[in-house]
């Protein structure tokens, strides 16, 4: 891009704001609506049971309660929760939407209630008596698979849900050439995503018009609405889905849930609005989690420190049943197990295993967060094994600007990067020469500083359709309305990323107009053209490049137009301030609205052009793109307490052209965050009957404003070849690329305790542990002092 | 079982019978229809609900209706008609906005009102003071960095407003 750009590239300030810092954006919980009822959900609390009879009686006379209703009410009339990914000869999962003779995780729904009030919904929950014949649960995965486990799915012999491989390059032969072998066990905790807004479903029904409206809390509209409709048995034209402002998703609202099938199809039975709230306990509980890999690895390294191979072995805990894309976000770590290496051969063997838990699906990063953290725990143990600098190591592994696009043994082609310009600046900003003195300089006084690396690589723009479950590519719809005033309806579903005004500059941009000009539409079936969502780092680069494309096709059209009225060759006309203007004649313009004007009474026009001023693209990407960065992160650990301290964070990232560089800081900046719980503080937790003891904002802690350092950021731009506007995608990388970098410094703060890995997340007790392992050898501030 | 109850909600007087297990959150919310105001975990410990209850950052979500009888309540959809904000946005407000501080927005109006308390006890408050003072007001977005500069613009905005 250049740097004549108007509006392509500043840092404006949102359009969207307005209405949510004053509190009147409309989530779904904010929407009201006459006689409306509300929904409650009765939950199992065992892991693994048997259903032997459930009573509604009491719950069914409870004042205010208008239906109570159970698995066995809903034989037949619902559909199954649904799964887009496919994994050859992988197990099927059946799962009810409310579990009808059996229950395979706590919080899986077994009754449903409904109520003029929400307390009285509640209230009645209590009253509904459900006889559970409790079963052994199976909570840890590698028991799961021991032999005589009991087994989730009665169908099948065992708890196996997929086996899956994936090899390229000649990994015996790297391994024979090999001077040395590394092994580690290196584990992907389970995460709970924790959109600040729970999940949440409004179901409003018209008989007349037999239509039914559904507003939820998602991030994929258009597809829940073909997935309700067939759940549902109905026709999908009837069907709308309403994604309205929704607080935040991470992958969390990515998803097909029992509930939106559930709602809509009580409003359809009461002939009522319906109202169904998730809490935060059911949040905890019953919306998907994420990771939950154990990875157990062998590199194959030459003396100098290059890495000729690296084979994994993985475990993923898939939980009890399939969400959405359960299975296939595994898979995404094995494509990316190489990272931003040079590695000639690679091999990945997952095992996805059935255990009495939630499913694991998206969770922010999906897969790739897993194998960054796998690939950048390589690099440091085999700097550590050979003895050299992590940054080295790094550079020796890397592939050169000039060899790309970079094909992986994993069978990814990257589209392009400059690895070291980006890691070069990292160290530069972060001034890693003089760290690595003073972390020197404090290892002699007896304090533990440690610097950690990564240098990242991520797939993003979700993707070809080639490589998607169910189709990759996003929609746009441009609209010049006949004021001048543009309309943008994207299939892409934003939840806080922005894209009202990124998507407005564009279009700005292109039409030579204000971004006040420009309102983008999103998330409602009925408005916009049907679309994929918002997920997998694709909103910018595949549904703005939808955008951009229906934008240039009404430009082109407008000029035709516009050549027509001025007399004028449309190929020279430019579009600028409102105006369309003649390049080779400057005063020779026409205002841009009536240009639009003509579009529209249809009298001036061209001969034989089509009236109207409307533009749709189906835009499908022809690969991936693929962005990337260099972390540096400097930590001190507190030898009496444990305690790991944040001193610095710098974050060079790279994600090709950047269209609001303020929007790109905040994801980058959020990304990061989420990589400190990672790292740091979370952990979902099971106890061995498979109930969840952190399920609760008490027990589970996501960081607080005071958990965090200040980040700095910066980039470097490779532009894209992938797309038109060059852009890679950012949703992501703070997630992918952070947590190792946390990780790498504190395993580095920990080197001279004999420590070469630890795992997530970095709690103090683990830590403290680990430095009073030998008696005496951590120096206590007190002993320090004297 | 009813009681009665009377307060000012935005400078209007209000009064009603609730029943006394009403959570203020869902009075404001499902009786007066001020939607501004989130849940985001009915526990207390992310902060979305927080409201001024006689100027001072209370969670909505576990106070009742009952406890609220003769105070004064804020909430985001009243916080333009503060002395501070002149009818306009309110300075915080007008940080948020202007650095970025918030992008799902669903714990905004609670970091916003959690702000205005800060700000009122604090004029000028270092980023340390800052992140303590939002300790009890989680945010999955924006890793807080935008949401320190917020309330920095703000504290600067609101000393040259009183010079």
């Amino acid at each position: 891009m250049t740097t004549a750009m108007r509006y392509i590239g500043k840092a404006l300030k949102r359009k969207e704001d307005p209405r949510l810092i004053k509190g009147l954006a409309h989530y779904v919980d904010d929407i009201r609506l006459p006689e409306m009822h509300y929904l409650g959900i009765v939950r199992s609390p065992h892991a693994h049971a048997r259903i032997r009879s459930v009573d509604v009686s009491k719950a069914k006379s409870a004042p205010g309660v208008v239906a109570v209703l159970t698995g066995a009410d809903l034989r037949g009339a619902i559909g199954l929760v649904p799964c887009a990914a496919q994994i050859p000869e992988m197990k099927i999962a059946l799962r009810p939407v409310l579990a009808d003779d059996r229950v395979r995780f706590v919080g899986e729904p077994v009754a449903a209630v409904v109520a003029g009030d929400r307390y009285a919904a509640r209230d009645a929950m209590d009253l509904v008596g459900v006889d559970y014949e409790p079963l052994t649960p199976v909570v840890n995965p590698e028991k799961a698979l021991a032999k005589g486990a009991p087994v989730l799915h009665e169908q099948y012999n065992d708890n196996v849900a997929y086996r899956w491989k994936l090899e390229g390059g000649d990994l015996k032969k790297a391994f024979k050439q090999a001077d040395k072998v590394i092994r580690q066990r290196i584990i992907n905790q389970r995460l709970i995503p924790v959109a600040m807004e729970p999940r949440g479903v409004v179901a409003d029904y018209k008989p007349g018009e037999k239509l039914l409206t559904l507003w939820s809390a998602t991030q994929i509209p258009h597809l829940l609405k073909t997935q309700v409709a067939v759940m549902l048995g109905m026709d999908e034209s009837f069907v709308r889905v309403i994604a309205p402002e929704v607080g935040g998703g991470f992958g969390s609202k990515l998803n097909v849930y029992p509930e939106e099938a559930l709602v809509g199809y009580m409003a359809i039975q009461l002939g009522r609005p319906v109202k169904w709230i998730e809490t935060r306990r059911e949040n905890f509980l019953t919306t998907i989690h994420g990771r939950d890999q154990i990875d157990d690895i062998e590199v194959a390294v030459k003396r100098d420190g290059r890495v000729l191979g690296l084979r994994a072995k993985v475990i993923a805990d898939l939980g009890a049943y399939y969400q959405l894309l359960t299975p296939l976000i595994p898979t995404l770590t094995g494509l990316m197990m190489t990272g931003s290496y040079k590695i000639p051969a690679a091999q990945m063997e997952i095992t996805g295993v059935f255990t009495n838990k939630m499913a694991t699906d998206a969770y922010r990063g999906a897969g790739r967060p897993e194998a960054t953290y796998l690939i950048e725990r390589v690099m440091d143990l085999v700097s550590a094994e050979v003895k050299k600098d992590p940054a080295e190591i790094r550079r020796k592994n890397f592939p050169q600007a000039k060899e790309f696009p970079y094909a992986t043994p994993t069978g990814l082609i990257y589209d392009s990067a400059n690895y070291q310009k980006t890691l070069d600046l990292a160290l530069k900003k972060a001034n890693y020469t003089a760290l690595r003195k003073e972390q020197s300089k404090l290892r002699k006084q007896g304090r533990s500083m440690g610097i950690g690396l990564s240098t990242y690589v991520e797939i993003c723009a979700m993707g070809p359709s080639s490589a998607m479950p169910a189709g990759g590519w996003e929609s746009a719809t441009v609209r010049v309305e006949p004021t001048g005033k543009v309309s943008v309806l994207t299939g892409s579903s934003p939840h806080g990323q922005g894209q009202e005004t990124s998507f407005a500059q564009m279009g700005a941009e292109v039409l030579g107009l204000e971004p006040d000009d420009v309102q983008v539409v999103h998330g409602d079936t009925a408005a916009v053209p049907y679309g994929i969502g918002t997920f997998g780092s694709r909103a910018t680069a595949v549904g703005g490049t939808a955008v951009y494309k229906s934008l240039v096709k009404l430009r082109e059209k407008l000029a035709q137009i516009a050549g027509h009225l001025l007399g004028e060759d449309p190929q020279k006309l430019i579009f600028r301030d409102k105006k369309i203007f003649s390049k080779s004649a400057a005063k020779k313009s026409l205002p841009f609205g009536e240009a639009v004007s003509a579009a529209y009474v249809a009298k001036t026009l061209p001969p034989g052009m089509e009236p109207g001023l409307d533009a749709t693209t189906f835009y499908e990407p022809a690969n991936f793109t693929f962005p990337f960065g260099a972390h540096v992160c400097v930590v001190e650990v507190d030898a009496d307490t444990g305690d790991v301290r944040l001193l610095k964070y710098v974050a060079v990232d790279d994600c090709g052209n950047v269209i609001n560089p303020l929007l790109v800081d905040g994801q980058v900046h959020g990304g990061i965050v989420q990589s400190v719980g990672q790292a740091l503080l979370e952990e979902a937790v099971y106890d061995d009957q498979g109930q969840l003891v952190t399920g609760e904002l008490m027990d589970y802690a996501i960081p607080r404003a005071a958990d965090v350092p200040w980040m700095e950021t910066a980039r470097t731009v490779t532009p894209s070849p992938v797309n038109p506007l060059g852009l890679k995608g950012v949703g992501e990388t703070g997630t992918i690329g952070a947590t190792p970098a946390l990780a790498n410094a504190v395993v580095d703060a920990l080197a001279s305790f004999g420590v070469r890995h630890v795992d997530l997340p970095l709690k103090r007790e683990r830590i403290w542990k680990l430095m009073h392992k030998v008696p005496g050898r951590a120096p206590s501030k007190a002993r320090r002092a004297k | 079982m009813a009681v009665e109850i009377q307060l000012r909600v935005n400078g209007t007087p209000r009064q009603g019978q609730v029943e006394p297990r009403l959570l203020l959150v869902h009075y404001l919310r499902d009786v007066l229809g001020l939607t501004g105001t989130h849940i985001g975990c009915e526990t207390t410990l992310c902060g979305a609900c927080t409201v001024l209850l006689d100027g001072k950052a209370v969670k909505s979500c576990t106070v009742l209706a009952v406890q609220a009888d003769g105070t004064e309540v804020t909430t985001i959809e009243g916080l333009a008609a503060q002395p501070e904000a002149g009818g306009q946005l309110h300075p915080v407000q007008e940080g948020f906005w202007e650095k970025h501080g918030l992008q799902c927005g669903y714990c905004t109006p609670g970091m916003i009102m959690t702000s205005v308390e800060l700000l009122h006890n604090n004029p000028a408050p270092t980023e340390a003071e800052i992140r303590r003072a939002l300790a009890g007001n989680l945010c999955r977005c924006t890793g807080y960095q935008h949401i320190i500069e917020a309330v920095r613009y703000a504290a600067k905005k609101m000393k040259l407003r009183k010079h």
